[in-house]
């Protein structure tokens, strides 16, 4: 109710931008479910990789064959030669029911955003960059502010620049279905039904090593993307994502 | 305003309830149809049904992927010892002759084979994938006698749900439902790369299941019971493995 109140307070000073939050609610609701997912699949994502640190090429790949490349850490089995003395405790079993249960809400999530994002016009309004913001000279200024942590100007709170609409782009078009898709090519009864979703990566550990290096860059995302709030002024970019306004229209109010 | 919040009051209370009797008659639902596995409850059950009825409504007959015979690993892994129980050795020093492979429970007629026995019926290999729930996997010939065939020699009862393997291997046994079981490509596998099946890889009789995780092809297999309710073994949860924490379908 509180709110509802400061609503009003707020439509006295601007109704334009309280028609039009910054952030819409689904995508806010999308933002933070997505979140919650993507700790619980990391987590259990790396509890499950510890049980074989190694990765292979191909159809098939074990201890007795030779890695593509493995991770200098511990695992959870005394089967997977590691270089180490010890073997860390064997977490797979809830690791793999959470994996498999976040992997569905973030997907029906996935699902929910992107039809509304279609449907609102919210791809083309806030994530496809503009034809001028794509020439050479424009991107190599925006790469250019990022690497000398210029802060954003007031403007910019409103608005996505170039580069972090072909960020968000990537991440939500190429990384998250790729990210899926290698996921279900590792199930034996999906490639029962569709043969070509696991052939077409080169096999089913293939799929399994580009799910792991997928899973990588969306970490290293994930990092970026919080330094960039923070740089950009951390309260100030969180609070629009949970209440949907800024803080200029917070103090306008 | 009082108004407005009573308002979503009563339409967050009606689709809460709308909510939750959905989500009761889907469970309804799933059961009738036979799309919701044993381990359904808890926390992780919704995921685990969600899973299970949605590869079974898109998978009950698809084939798993057989490959080349050039694909065939030369390396495959063997995880884990052998029994280590005087039975067991006594049985492997024997050459497995006295080997007896029990069926009972929702049949007409119980049998007891042996591996000769089992050898002597109608026999299929394929060449398959077997994947490690940790992540390694290799590719084998398998050969053995098709699980359909045994039951329906034993003229197992149409009420039959599920059929529950045992392991000699006292703490593993684990259970498949008709759809895997009268799967062309479940065997009840006695042979391996052309040879017999090495002890180290379930020999003599190990039960594969290819469209799931390794785990779901129980070694040194003694005993296949048919029954309609998998609440009648072990915890309930359908297999030995959701008692370990691990899900009962790994079809993934």
């Amino acid at each position: 109710m509180a709110d509802s109140v400061w609503v009003a307070g707020l439509a006295d000073a601007d109704p334009a931008t309280m028609a039009a939050p910054r952030h819409t609610a689904v995508v806010r609701v999308t933002h933070w479910i997505t979140t919650l997912c993507f700790f619980a699949l990391l987590v259990s994502g790396i509890e499950i990789l510890i049980s074989h640190p190694r990765f292979y090429w191909g159809e098939t790949g074990n201890v007795l064959t030779p890695a593509l490349f493995d991770l200098p850490i511990p695992a959870s089995r005394s089967t997977v030669p590691t270089g180490y003395d010890f073997v860390l405790s064997d977490q797979n079993g809830w690791s793999r029911y959470l994996h498999f249960e976040a992997a569905w809400l973030v997907v029906l999530t996935g699902i929910l955003y992107v039809v509304s994002g279609l449907s609102t016009r919210h791809f083309r309004k806030n994530l496809l960059p503009a034809a001028a913001d794509l020439s050479w000279r424009s991107l190599s200024t925006a790469i250019a502010n990022h690497l000398r942590f210029k802060r954003p100007d007031e403007a910019e709170a409103w608005s996505y620049n170039a580069l972090q609409r072909l960020t968000y782009l990537v991440v939500i078009f190429v990384m998250f279905p790729l990210v899926i898709w290698t996921g279900l090519a590792m199930s034996p009864a999906i490639a029962a039904v569709i043969p070509a979703a696991v052939t077409v990566f080169g096999g089913q550990q293939s799929a399994r090593t580009i799910h792991f290096l997928i899973s990588m860059f969306l970490v290293l995302f994930l990092l970026i993307h919080i330094g960039m709030v923070w740089l950009a002024g951390f309260r100030n970019r969180l609070r629009p994502m949970i209440t949907g306004r800024t803080d200029a229209e917070r103090r306008r109010a | 305003m009082s108004n407005l919040s009573r308002r979503k009051l009563i339409a967050t209370g009606l689709a809460a309830a709308a909510g939750a009797s959905g989500l009761a008659v889907a469970a309804r639902l799933a059961d009738r149809y036979g799309l919701l596995p044993p381990d359904h409850g808890g926390i992780y059950g919704i995921g685990e049904t969600l899973t299970y009825a949605t590869q079974r409504l898109l998978t009950r007959h698809a084939l798993a992927r057989e490959f080349p015979r050039s694909l065939i690993s030369k390396t495959p892994f063997v995880n884990g010892k052998p029994p280590q129980s005087k039975s067991f050795k006594l049985l492997e020093a024997g050459g497995f002759a006295d080997w007896q492979l029990d069926i009972d429970g929702m049949v007409a007629q119980p049998a007891s084979f042996s591996i000769d026995e089992l050898r002597s019926f109608p026999s299929r290999s394929q060449i398959t994938h077997l994947a490690c729930e940790e992540g390694w996997s290799f590719i084998a010939e398998w050969t053995g006698v098709p699980l359909s065939h045994l039951l329906n020699k034993v003229r197992t009862l149409p009420e039959a749900r599920y059929v529950v393997y045992f392991s000699i291997q006292g703490n593993w046994w684990d259970s498949v439902d008709m759809a895997d079981a009268l799967h062309p490509q479940t065997p009840v596998t006695y042979g391996m790369n052309g040879g017999t099946l090495p002890v180290g890889h379930g020999g003599p009789i190990r039960l594969r299941v290819p469209r799931q995780l390794g785990y779901k092809s129980v070694k040194y297999v003694t005993r296949l019971t048919i029954t309609d309710n998998l609440k009648e073994f072990g915890k309930g949860l359908g297999s030995s493995a959701p008692e370990e924490g691990y899900s009962w379908y790994a079809g993934i």
